[in-house]
């Protein structure tokens, strides 16, 4: 199944004729489909019982070539867990990955080549470099592994540290240590530039980042993905930021997907509960207007156990018998808008359905 | 009128670091009357935690403090040892950013908080257990009675940091410093927490000192807004007038740099250029001078004074200081 609708392909930039692209500007760039992890657990030393948990349990999605896809969701939703998954740095239980209509690890596209297209950035930007590298070694070390000779590769790395705004004759020789949190990212990013990759999965990359400095990596990544017509998987619990980032928006919950769709149209009317009350959460900006009433109590559980039926009916204020039992399948609401609650189904049952 | 709760008056802290001073509160001036809510809005290294810390006197016996902090009408810098701990929980209490790490992992949490009201106030453990038992059902914690038994570790971290609020209340004091206490939550534990803080300091008549990085969240509890940079004050005022008519450049280009509705798709974010201070280095003159938008030549060589842009809104820029005298 297409989510993503000829519609909303022609909102998304059109790319320069681009040799690595294999399947054309139709096929999706990523296409993830069934994807499951579950991380098995002892519970304790004495039990021979195994709890496991689900941390992404079972779930579809697409991206676009050339679009955004922000992905939101609080603490144990599985969306860190997602990018893992795609980067292959943790193994799913089952699901297809396809990259540009390849298979990945397969023989058309081993796992080698895929990483060269797509590359990530974490939040920590101080434990994901090698504290003993210096800033040019540490961008270069990707081309070298590659083949290429030191001395392009410190080319290429000086280029790119022009290119995210840090000068190479001061940068250069730097130490992580040595430069600030802000500059940090940056050397992340450039890093991940490295080897021309044609998807960026950025998993809270400004999460860390003072708010000054926050502003200036988001335009950074802008103009980045102009340049070099990137693909970006947003990853943020910051709605503001991905609602600036994001074309499209995905919203998940428990190691499931809520809700997913043109930004606009899921940051302005979200059709899951959950979404609802992950917008109306933000702190309110107007002083005369502060929030009145928590929009959900208490905390996301714990996805060992998940609740039975809709995995947010525990927390849902429009609950019914209905959703704790039977698991509400994405409904499609209007262009490429899928929303995972039975509400949004006219033929689901739900009593308030009835009522309106 | 009586002193105000809070009177911190040219707080100073510096660390010593080899042979560097860092001056990591640089003449920091706080009133707080009873039943207020000031935040400390700044980023890191301006100084909040640092002089929210100072209040507590929780830094080591290497840095060097200055200035007055009188809470509650007692001079707080010449307190004994047994002063302190008497201070400590009995007048001003904490609120840490993780609660994680501010609980004994090793014992209930209930008896945590048991063993700080017996301490203070003398009573038997068990009349100690039955107001950590009323401490939780205040801070709406679900079925209390079995959540006195848990250990930390056994509790979501919302839940955590709502055990944390019940043990800052534990034995009653008048000022509650709050230590970026929801940036670790959820954004739908966050504003559960925030709300829970905004109704207890009301119905107890708190004076609260709210430490954080995030202006929507200083918003919704704060009556005041205090932003900090290098150390300093830059700017202080109510709440309104700080998001609707802020004076310092630097308090304009946090408001503008930040994503929210009106951001147009497609546009780009009007950032501060530049990083945040280096303490150690720090620029002659106004620390904010470098990345200023708005920089005179005077801004370089001395540091502005406070100016009042009306009662009760100063500013610490020089244009504020023309801005008054010309209009």
């Amino acid at each position: 199944m297409s989510m993503i609708r000829e519609s909303d392909r022609s909102r998304i930039p059109k790319l320069a004729a681009d040799p690595q692209d294999r399947g054309g500007p139709g096929t999706p760039l990523l296409s993830v489909g069934g994807l499951i992890k579950h991380f098995g657990r002892t519970t304790g030393l004495l039990s021979q019982g195994r709890s496991v948990v689900r941390a992404v349990d079972g779930i579809d999605f697409e991206v676009a070539k050339g679009e955004t896809l922000g992905i939101v969701g609080e603490s144990g939703c599985g969306k860190s867990t997602t990018a893992r998954l795609i980067m292959q740095i943790i193994v799913p239980d089952a699901g297809d990955i396809l990259f540009d209509g390849e298979e990945v690890g397969s023989h058309a596209l081993s796992l080698g080549e895929f990483r060269q297209q797509a590359q990530m950035v974490f939040q920590d930007s101080y434990s994901s470099l090698n504290p003993r590298l210096t800033v040019e070694d540490t961008i270069a070390f990707g081309p070298r592994v590659h083949g290429l000779s030191r001395r392009t590769a410190i080319a290429r790395a000086h280029d790119l540290l022009h290119r995210v705004g840090l000068e190479p004759s001061r940068f250069a020789g730097c130490y992580p240590h040595e430069i600030s949190g802000g500059q940090r990212q940056r050397v992340n990013i450039a890093r991940s530039l490295a080897l021309e990759p044609r998807l960026l999965i950025l998993d809270e990359a400004v999460s860390a980042l003072d708010k000054s400095v926050e502003a200036q990596v988001l335009n950074l990544l802008l103009d980045l993905k102009e340049e070099f017509g990137l693909t970006f998987i947003f990853i943020s619990h910051d709605l503001n930021v991905v609602r600036f980032m994001s074309d499209r928006v995905m919203v998940m919950y428990l190691g499931k997907v809520a809700e997913v769709g043109p930004a606009e149209s899921i940051l302005a009317l979200p059709r899951h509960p959950y979404t609802q009350a992950l917008l109306a959460s933000m702190p309110s900006m107007d002083p005369d207007n502060r929030t009145q009433e928590a929009p959900v109590s208490g905390d996301p559980p714990n996805p060992i156990n998940p609740p039975s039926g809709c995995r947010f009916h525990p927390r849902c204020k429009v609950v019914a018998t209905l959703c704790a039992h039977s698991e509400p399948a994405p409904h499609d609401v209007g262009a490429g808008h899928l929303a995972a609650c039975h509400l949004a189904n006219p033929e689901s049952g739900h009593p308030r359905l009835a009522a309106a | 009128m009586s002193a105000p709760m809070v009177d911190v008056q040219r707080l100073t802290v510096d660390f010593a670091v080899g042979a560097k001073t860092i001056r990591a509160a640089a003449g920091v001036d706080i009133e707080v009357e009873k039943g207020e809510t000031l935040a400390l809005l700044g980023e890191s290294g301006s100084g909040k935690s640092v002089t929210l810390r100072a209040l507590m006197r929780l830094h080591p016996k290497s840095a060097r403090i200055g200035g007055a902090i009188r809470i509650d009408g007692r001079d707080v810098l010449k307190m004994t040892a047994a002063e302190l701990s008497r201070y400590r929980g009995g007048i001003v209490s904490m609120v840490f950013q993780d609660p994680g790490l501010a609980f004994d992992p090793v014992y209930r949490v209930g008896d945590q908080i048991a063993e700080a009201v017996v301490r203070h106030t003398g009573v038997s453990f068990r009349a100690a257990r039955a107001r950590a038992l009323e401490l939780f059902e205040r801070v709406r914690i679900p079925s209390p009675e079995r959540r006195l038994d848990n250990y930390p570790h056994e509790m979501s971290g919302g839940m955590r940091q709502r055990a944390m609020i019940a043990l800052a209340l534990a034995c009653r004091p008048k000022v509650l410093l709050a230590d970026e206490p929801t940036t670790a939550l959820d954004a739908t534990v966050q504003i559960q927490v925030l709300l829970l803080l905004r109704e207890l300091q009301r119905e107890l008549g708190l004076a609260v000192i709210f430490v954080t990085h995030d202006i929507g969240v200083a918003v919704e509890v704060a009556d005041r807004i205090a932003v900090m940079y290098g150390g300093r004050i830059v700017e202080l005022g109510p709440c309104a007038k700080i998001i609707r008519a802020p004076a310092h450049p630097y308090t304009q280009g946090l408001l503008m740099s930040r994503a929210g509705d009106g951001t147009a798709k497609g546009g780009r974010l009007v950032a501060i250029p530049g990083s945040p201070p280096d303490l150690a280095n720090l620029p002659p003159g106004c620390a904010f001078a470098p990345r200023c938008s708005q920089v005179i030549e005077a801004c370089r060589k001395a540091t502005p004074t406070a100016a009042a842009i009306e009662a009760g809104h100063i500013a610490c820029c020089l244009r504020a200081h023309n801005q008054r005298r010309y209009s």
